[in-house]
C-alpha cells in the first residue's frame, strides 16, 4: 500500500509536467514543435488521469486517460500535422508578444491562480487543492497562448491546451462522473472539426491562414 | 363600479374607432361618447368630494397583471379630486373634438387613440400599486406620443415625437427607480406597504430626487421641459389641450402622491429646492412664452410657467410640514391644488381657442393673424377670459390661487432656516415677475391675434366656428369666472382633500363666506364677490352719472389712425415689436437675443432686412451637451465593433484576469 505522501507527490509531479508543457507551448518557434509539445501535454494529462484513477479507486478515470492519450495525444496532433502539411502553412510561429514577455506573463498567471485557489479550497484535500491550482494555471496559459500568437493553428492549439486544463481539474476532483469528461472530449472533437473546416474555408478563399488577411478582407486594416 | 365601467368603455371606444376607422360618423360618435364618459367620471369625483372625506377609500384588487402582484386600485380623496380636475377639462376637449376631430390632418390616426389616452390618465389616478401606476403612466406617455406623431408627414412633429419619447422614457425610468427604492428589499409594490416603509436618509432623499426628475420631466419642470413646447403644439389642438391642461396635472398628481402620501418625512431642504426650481421654471417658462411667434408654442411655454407656480406651492407645503406648521402646509397644498384645477380649465380653454383659430384661418403664426375679434366674437371673448384668468387678474380664478400661494409665501420666513428666510423673498419676487410677464405675454397674444387689422387674407376671411366648439370654450370661461368669484366654494371642496394629507383640520376662517382668509382674518383676506359687487356698483354709478350729467351732443371727428394714414397692415404692432422692450432687457441676457438691421446703400434696390436671432441656453447647453458626450462615447465604443479576433480574445482574457485579481485581493 502506498503512503498518502507518495500519492500526493506523484500527483503533484504529473500535474507539474502538464503545467510545464503549457509553458513549453509558449516558447516554441516552430509549428511542428508546438504540436509535439501539445501531444506531450495530452500524454501527461492521460498519466495524471490514470494516476488519479488509481489513487481514487475510480476505474472510469482510466477511460478518461485512454481518451486523452489516444485522442488528444495521438489523433489530434497527427491531424494537425497533416493539416499543416496539406495546406502548406507557414512553419514558423508568428508571435504578437515576444517569447520573453509571454513567459513572464505566464509566471504571473500561475502565481495568480495559486494565490486565488489555495484560500478558496481550504476545506478540500491537498491533492484537490494543488491540482486545481495547476489546472487553472494551465487554462490561463492556454488563453494566453491564444492571444499572443497570430496564426490560426497556434490559436487552435491554445484552445485545446485550455481544454486540457479543464480536464485536469475534472480528474482532480473526487467523484466527477465520466459523462462530463466524455462530453468535454467530444467538445474538443467538435471544436477540432469546426476549426478544420474553418481552415479549409480560409485557405480556399484567401490562400493563407494568417488572420491578418481575414482582417484586411473585413476592412479593418488597410 | 361606475368608474370601472367608464374606464372599460374608453378601451371599447378605442377599439370601436379602429374597427369603423373609415366611416365618417365615427369621429363625432367617439368624441361624443368620450365627453359623456368624462362627465360621468368628473361627476363621480365631485360627488365623492362633496359627500365629504371618504375615510374608507374604496379599494379593489383585480387579478390581472403579474400573477403574484395583482392589480390594486383605490379611490381616496386625492384621487377623487384629480378625477374631477382632469375629467372636466377632458370632457370639454372631447366636446370640442365632436366638431373638430373629424377635420384635423390624419383624423383617422387621432380618433382611436383619444379615448385610450383618457383611459391611461384615469388609470394613473386610480392605481394603488407601483405596477399599475407605472403601466398606466407609460401607456399615457405612449398614447400621447402616438397622438403627437399623428401628423407624421410633418418633420417638426417627428422631431417633437423623438424628443418626447426620449424624455418620457427617462421620466419613467426615474419613477421606476423611485418606486423600486420605496418598495425596498421585500419588494412590497403596494402603496399601502410603501406608506409604512422606513427608508434611511439617503434612500429617502434619492426617492424624492427621482420622483422630482420623473414627474417633473412629465410636468415640464425646467430644465426638463424641452420636449413640452415641441410636443404639445404638434398634436391636434384638442389633444394639445389634453396634454397641456390635463397630462401635466397627472404628473403633478404623481408628485403629490409620492411627496405627501407615500413619504411623510421629506426634509425642508427638499421643499426649498422644489420651491426654487418652481420659481426658475415659472420665470424661464414665461420668458420663453413671451418671445414665441407661434400661438400654440406660446401656450405650451405658458404651461411650463404654471407648473412652476404649482411647484412653488408644493415646495412650500413640504417645507412647512417638515417644520411642523401643519396648517400653513395645508394652505400651501390647497393653493397648489387650486392652481391645478384653475390651470387645467384656462389652459384647456386657450388651447381650444387656438384650435378654433386654426379651424377658421388655418394659421398658428401670430404675425399672420389679427382683427379676429370682429369675425369670431365668441372665440375672442372666451379667449379674453382665459387670457385674463391665466394672467391672474381679479375677479377670475387665476388670481385666487396665485394670491393663496403668495399668502403662504409671506408666512414662510417663520421657518427658522437661513435658506428659507433669504430664499423666500427671492422666490416671491420671481413669482411676481412671472405674473407680470404672463400678463404681458397674454396681452401680446390676445392683442396680436384678435385686435388690430388682419395681417393675412386667411385672417381677413375668418368666420366663427360651429356652435359645439363655441360651447366647449364658453363652459370653461364661465367656470373660470365662477371659481374666481366664489373661491370659498372651491376651497371648502379642496379642504376635504387636503386635510387627510396634511393631517390637520383647517380653520373655518379659510372657509368663511364671503371673505377668503387663509391664515387669519387680520393677515389678509380676499373676497372676489365683494370686489365684483363693488366694481359693478361703481360702474353703474358712473354710467348713471354720465347719463344724468353728461352731454348727449354727438361730435364727429376723424378716427385716430395710429399715425399711419395709408392702409399698410404691417405698420401695426407685430408680435416681435410688441415684445421688443422686454427682449432687449431680458432676452439679450437669457437668450442671447441679437437684432441686426441690414440697410441697403442709397440707390440699391434690394429691401432692407431686420434679422432677429435668439438661442435657447438650456437646449444648447444641457441637451446638446449631453448629446455631444453620448456621441463621443458612441464613437469610442464603436471601435469595439471592428477589432481583430485576437483583440477580442485579449479583452476577454484581461477581463477574466482583472476579475480574478479582484477576488484574490479581496481574499487577503
Amino acid at each position: 500500500m502506498l503512503t498518502a505522501g507518495f500519492e500526493y507527490h506523484t500527483a503533484h509531479l504529473i500535474g507539474a509536467v502538464v503545467l510545464m508543457m503549457g509553458f513549453t507551448l509558449l516558447y516554441q518557434r516552430r509549428m511542428s514543435a508546438v504540436i509535439r509539445a501539445y501531444s506531450w501535454q495530452a500524454t501527461a494529462l492521460a498519466l495524471a488521469a490514470a494516476w488519479q484513477g488509481f489513487v481514487q479507486h475510480a476505474p472510469h478515470l482510466y477511460a478518461t486517460a485512454a481518451i486523452a492519450l489516444l485522442f488528444k495525444g495521438v489523433a489530434v496532433p497527427l491531424t494537425l500535422s497533416w493539416l499543416v502539411k496539406r495546406l502548406g502553412i507557414h512553419r514558423t510561429v508568428e508571435t504578437a508578444l515576444g517569447i520573453g514577455p509571454t513567459m513572464i506573463a505566464g509566471v504571473g498567471l500561475v502565481a495568480l491562480s495559486i494565490v486565488l485557489v489555495l484560500p478558496v479550497t481550504s476545506g478540500a484535500g491537498a491533492i484537490t487543492r494543488e491540482s486545481l491550482a495547476i489546472a487553472m494555471s494551465v487554462v490561463l496559459l492556454g488563453l494566453l497562448m491564444m492571444i499572443t500568437r497570430r496564426n490560426a493553428v497556434t490559436q487552435v492549439v491554445g484552445f485545446m491546451a485550455l481544454e486540457n486544463g479543464l480536464i485536469l481539474a475534472a480528474v482532480g476532483a473526487k467523484g466527477m462522473p465520466l459523462v462530463v469528461e466524455i462530453s468535454i472530449a467530444f467538445s474538443v472533437l467538435v471544436a477540432m472539426t469546426l476549426f478544420g473546416i474553418f481552415f479549409f474555408r480560409i485557405r480556399e478563399r484567401f490562400d493563407t491562414l494568417d488572420l491578418a488577411y481575414l482582417e484586411t478582407f473585413r476592412g479593418e486594416r488597410q | 363600479m361606475i368608474i370601472g365601467s367608464a374606464l372599460g368603455a374608453f378601451v371599447a371606444l378605442g377599439f370601436l374607432a379602429i374597427l369603423f376607422n373609415g366611416r365618417h360618423w365615427i369621429h363625432s360618435l367617439t368624441y361624443g361618447a368620450c365627453a359623456a364618459l368624462c362627465v360621468i367620471l368628473a361627476g363621480d369625483g365631485l360627488w365623492h368630494m362633496v359627500m365629504g372625506g371618504h375615510e374608507a377609500a374604496p379599494a379593489i384588487v383585480l387579478p390581472i397583471g403579474i400573477p403574484w402582484l395583482k392589480a390594486h386600485f383605490r379611490l381616496d380623496s386625492l384621487s377623487t379630486f384629480f378625477l374631477m380636475a382632469i375629467n372636466s377639462p377632458a370632457a370639454l376637449a372631447s366636446l370640442f373634438g365632436i366638431a373638430y376631430g373629424g377635420h384635423v390632418p390624419e383624423a383617422r390616426r387621432v380618433t382611436p387613440l383619444f379615448p385610450l389616452f383618457l383611459f391611461a390618465m384615469n388609470g394613473v389616478l386610480l392605481a394603488d400599486d407601483a405596477f399599475v401606476f407605472l403601466v398606466s403612466w407609460e401607456f399615457m406617455s405612449l398614447s400621447s406620443w402616438l397622438l403627437v406623431l399623428s401628423d407624421h408627414t410633418n418633420a417638426e412633429a417627428r422631431r417633437a415625437g423623438l424628443v418626447y419619447l426620449v424624455m418620457a422614457v427617462f421620466g419613467t425610468f426615474c419613477l421606476l427607480a423611485a418606486f423600486g427604492l420605496l418598495a425596498g428589499h421585500a419588494g412590497a409594490y403596494g402603496f399601502a406597504a410603501m406608506r409604512t416603509a422606513h427608508l434611511g436618509p439617503w434612500a429617502g432623499g434619492l426617492v424624492v430626487a427621482l420622483a422630482l426628475l420623473g414627474a417633473g420631466s412629465k410636468a415640464g419642470m425646467v430644465p426638463l421641459h424641452a420636449w413640452l413646447p415641441l410636443a404639445h403644439p404638434a398634436a391636434p389642438s384638442h389633444v394639445s389641450a389634453l396634454m397641456s391642461g390635463v397630462m401635466t396635472k397627472v404628473a403633478i398628481y404623481g408628485l403629490i402622491r409620492i411627496l405627501f402620501d407615500l413619504r411623510s418625512d421629506v426634509g425642508w431642504g427638499w421643499g426649498f429646492f422644489i420651491m426654487v426650481m418652481g420659481a426658475l421654471t415659472a420665470v424661464l417658462g414665461v420668458l420663453y412664452a413671451l418671445f414665441q411667434r407661434d400661438l400654440k408654442t406660446l401656450l405650451a411655454y405658458s404651461t411650463v410657467e404654471n407648473v412652476g407656480i404649482i411647484l412653488i406651492a408644493l415646495g412650500l407645503a413640504v417645507a412647512f410640514r417638515d417644520h411642523g406648521a401643519a396648517t400653513l402646509s395645508a394652505v400651501a397644498l390647497l393653493a397648489a391644488l387650486y392652481h391645478v384645477i384653475n390651470h387645467s380649465l384656462f389652459k384647456t380653454l386657450l388651447f381650444l381657442g387656438s384650435g378654433a383659430i386654426l379651424t377658421a384661418t388655418g394659421e398658428r403664426r401670430l404675425d399672420r393673424l389679427g382683427g379676429l375679434l370682429n369675425r369670431m366674437p365668441v372665440t375672442g371673448l372666451t379667449f379674453l377670459v382665459g387670457a385674463a384668468a391665466i394672467s391672474a387678474l381679479p375677479p377670475l380664478n387665476g388670481f385666487v390661487s396665485e394670491w393663496l400661494i403668495f399668502q403662504s409665501l409671506f408666512h414662510a420666513p417663520t421657518i427658522p432656516h437661513w435658506a428659507m428666510r433669504f430664499g423666500v423673498p427671492v422666490v416671491g419676487v420671481a413669482m411676481a415677475l412671472a405674473a407680470a410677464f404672463a400678463g404681458t405675454c397674454f396681452v401680446r397674444a390676445f392683442g396680436i391675434v384678435f385686435l388690430g387689422r388682419p395681417r393675412s387674407p386667411e385672417a381677413r376671411h375668418a368666420a366663427e366656428v360651429p356652435f359645439v366648439m363655441q360651447a366647449a370654450m364658453a363652459i370653461p370661461a364661465v367656470a373660470c369666472l365662477c371659481l374666481g368669484v366664489f373661491p370659498v366654494m372651491a376651497t371648502s371642496g379642496i379642504a376635504t382633500v387636503v386635510e387627510p394629507l396634511a393631517k390637520v383640520q383647517l380653520p373655518t376662517a379659510l372657509l368663511g363666506w364671503p371673505w377668503l382668509s387663509p391664515i387669519s382674518p387680520t393677515d389678509g383676506s380676499y373676497s372676489a364677490t365683494m370686489l365684483l359687487l363693488t366694481f359693478i356698483g361703481l360702474m353703474l354709478t358712473t354710467v348713471i352719472a354720465l347719463r344724468l350729467f353728461g352731454t348727449r351732443r354727438v361730435r364727429p371727428a376723424p378716427a385716430w389712425d395710429c399715425g399711419h394714414q395709408e392702409d399698410i397692415v404691417n405698420a401695426q404692432y407685430s408680435a416681435d415689436s410688441f415684445s421688443q422692450p422686454l427682449r432687449r432687457v431680458f432676452g439679450s441676457v437669457v437668450f442671447n437675443a441679437q437684432e441686426r438691421v441690414d440697410m441697403p446703400t442709397p440707390g440699391d434696390l434690394r429691401p432692407a432686412r431686420f434679422e432677429l436671432r435668439m438661442t435657447d441656453p438650456i437646449w444648447d447647453g444641457l441637451y446638446m451637451g449631453i448629446l455631444r458626450v453620448v456621441n463621443a462615447i458612441a464613437d469610442r465604443v464603436n471601435r469595439l465593433q471592428f477589432l481583430t479576433v485576437r483583440r477580442y480574445l485579449f479583452l476577454m482574457f484581461t477581463t477574466l484576469v482583472v476579475l480574478l485579481l479582484i477576488v484574490a485581493i479581496r481574499q487577503q
